[in-house]
């Protein structure tokens, strides 16, 4: 693996990651992240999107002219949504069904036309398609992330309707963690969503944090020799 | 010759935080007895809990923000919000319930927006309304006047949730006076008939009559004492006095008067004491006065067309998103300066 290439999806797990860093896509990361497996539905059909998309329209970079490349991007990504949206209603309809409207609205996650826009258009066919596998998987990781806190929460449960993507045999994967919980609603509700993702983001914030002063003390504690060495 | 070194002589009401809120919670104090002794020894285990949560969450805020511990727990705001909490809560919720709103309170919508004085929302509202729309089942448990449970029954019940033996739970529990109006009317009974229920005395609920009292005697003196302004308590009574009378002019069958608006319902408690609170109210005069009637209105509009038992918190939050509008187009005109 190149150096590019690693860069590329650390950036789109860690450095950059589209709904802890750059927060893009917030509308569907917010609403539908009341369960686990929610979360993992849209999460897969972004995913899908935006690695179509990224390399579609870093094949056609060359091709387009700049002054109309807004609306040829949000034709491909538009077309690219609705074949996953019609996938989801012919074999996986149940999903189809909770996510509801935040399929369609895939096209407007901004997250999508923006990495068309400041990556796939100026980057190769290869180095486009692991950005936007690694951007959506990474989108995805946070959707999960949220979804299960919110649920294991809010419901006292973790993976509960898992039939509704894996079909009847993974309805025995759904755990309850307390028998007769009363459930906090708050978890469940809009404003979970907003006080979940803000902690994650801290945690994040504190994470990087630590990993910098990790660092520089590192830094400092190595002899003067060695670093002269080093350079 | 010795001479003591002072500043700003002209001032000479130690306002400072600390003796602020002592004061307050000095002035809670008749209306906490009164609760107690109607109420029984509920009331006061649940201010105790909600303390002990307020006080450790608070020194673990503190510490996380590597803040002085000591010198900021001395400004006893903490504590003020865990009983301004507990009085509102019902009296019967379990001390989860407590635990929860308090933390929420303390850490979420106090410390992590800055801590004391930085907070844009009401701290105890704002755990309030938390575990009302989290867990609506247990906020409608309110023990009834005289309920004759004693200190080991209270705990029993409170902490452990075993309801005593000889004591049916449904015989000391009932809904508040604003709750049975509201079942009352849904059910299509006029509002004269639902005050013949044993539920109420003669001004608004037993014991509650009494328990506002205590809360208006001590906000009274706060206003003496210059602690609070009397812009925010008399705008807001008097706005849910007007609304009341106005719609129970127009029809006492179905709008309850304003007597029943004034004593029930902590509404009192929330004129002088909660919607006071000086960070998250208005600062100006007029912006005051502003930010008591939107309180008013929609206080009474929630309790009559809503659908939760009691708009108080939910208006007094609304509220406080709407005071930097407020506050900035009421600032008063600087002497001296252009009309």
């Amino acid at each position: 693996m190149s150096e590019a290439i690693k860069k590329i999806t650390k950036d789109g797990f860690w450095t950059n990651n589209p709904a802890l860093v750059q927060l893009l896509g917030l509308c569907p990361l917010l609403a539908v992240t009341s369960t686990f497996i929610n979360g993992l539905g849209l999460g897969i059909a972004t995913t899908l999107t935006l690695v179509g998309s990224n390399v579609i329209v870093s094949m056609i970079r060359n091709l387009v002219r700049s002054e109309i490349r807004i609306p040829v991007y949000v034709l491909i990504i538009a077309s690219l949504v609705t074949i996953i949206e019609l996938i989801l209603n012919a074999y996986f309809h149940p999903l189809y069904k909770t996510l509801g409207i935040f399929i369609p609205l895939i096209v407007t996650n901004c997250s999508i036309i923006g990495r068309a826009e400041s990556f796939a258009s100026k980057h190769s066919v290869r180095h486009s398609f692991v950005d936007g596998l690694s951007m959506g998987l990474g989108f995805t990781a946070v959707l999960i992330l949220l979804g299960g806190l919110r649920e294991i929460i809010g419901m006292g449960t973790l993976f509960a309707q898992a039939d509704l993507m894996f079909g009847e045999a993974a309805k025995g994967l759904s755990i309850t963690f307390i028998d007769d919980y009363p459930g906090f609603l708050l978890a469940v509700l809009p404003p979970g969503a907003f006080i979940g993702l803000g902690m994650i983001i801290a945690a994040k914030n504190v994470i990087d944090r630590r990993a910098t002063q990790r660092a520089k003390t590192l830094v400092s504690m190595t002899p003067a020799t060695e670093i002269s060495q080093a350079q | 010759m010795q001479f003591n070194k002072t500043t700003s002589i002209n001032m000479h009401n130690s306002n400072n935080v600390s003796a602020v809120m002592l004061r307050v919670l000095l002035a809670l104090l008749p209306g906490t007895l009164i609760y107690a002794y109607f109420f029984g020894w509920n009331i006061l285990l649940n201010i105790t809990i909600a303390c002990i949560t307020a006080v450790i969450s608070e020194a673990l805020m503190l510490y996380l923000r590597k803040r002085p511990i000591k010198p900021y727990m001395k400004d006893y705001s903490a504590i003020l919000t865990a009983c301004l909490l507990a009085l509102a809560l019902p009296t019967l919720a379990p001390w989860w319930l407590i635990v929860i709103a308090t933390l929420f309170a303390i850490i979420i919508a106090k410390h992590l927006y800055g801590g004391l004085g930085y907070n844009p929302f009401n701290p105890a509202m704002v755990g309030y309304v938390v575990v009302m729309i989290s867990f609506p089942q247990y906020m409608t448990q309110w023990l009834i006047p005289h309920n004759g449970l004693d200190l080991m029954q209270t705990l029993q019940l409170q902490l452990w949730g075993i309801t005593p033996e000889s004591i049916i739970l449904d015989s000391i529990t009932s809904a508040t006076p604003i709750d049975s109006i509201k079942t009352g009317l849904s059910l299509q009974r006029p509002i004269t008939e639902i005050g013949q229920s044993p539920l109420f005395g003669t001004l608004g609920g037993i014991g509650w009559e009494w328990i506002t009292t205590g809360f208006f005697a001590g906000g009274l003196w706060l206003i003496y004492k210059r602690t609070i302004g009397w812009q925010i308590p008399v705008a807001m009574l008097s706005t849910i006095a007007a609304m009341s009378l106005v719609f129970n002019f127009i029809s006492p069958e179905l709008y309850a008067g304003p007597l029943l608006h004034l004593f029930n319902g902590g509404t009192v408690l929330a004129a002088f004491f909660i919607a006071t609170d000086p960070v998250s109210a208005s600062t100006t005069p007029k912006g005051r006065i502003i930010y008591a009637i939107g309180i008013g209105l929609l206080t009474y509009i929630i309790r009559t067309w809503g659908g939760y038992p009691d708009g108080i918190a939910f208006a007094v939050l609304l509220m406080n998103m709407a005071v930097p509008t407020i506050d900035y187009y009421t600032q008063p005109r600087i002497f001296g300066a252009n009309r």
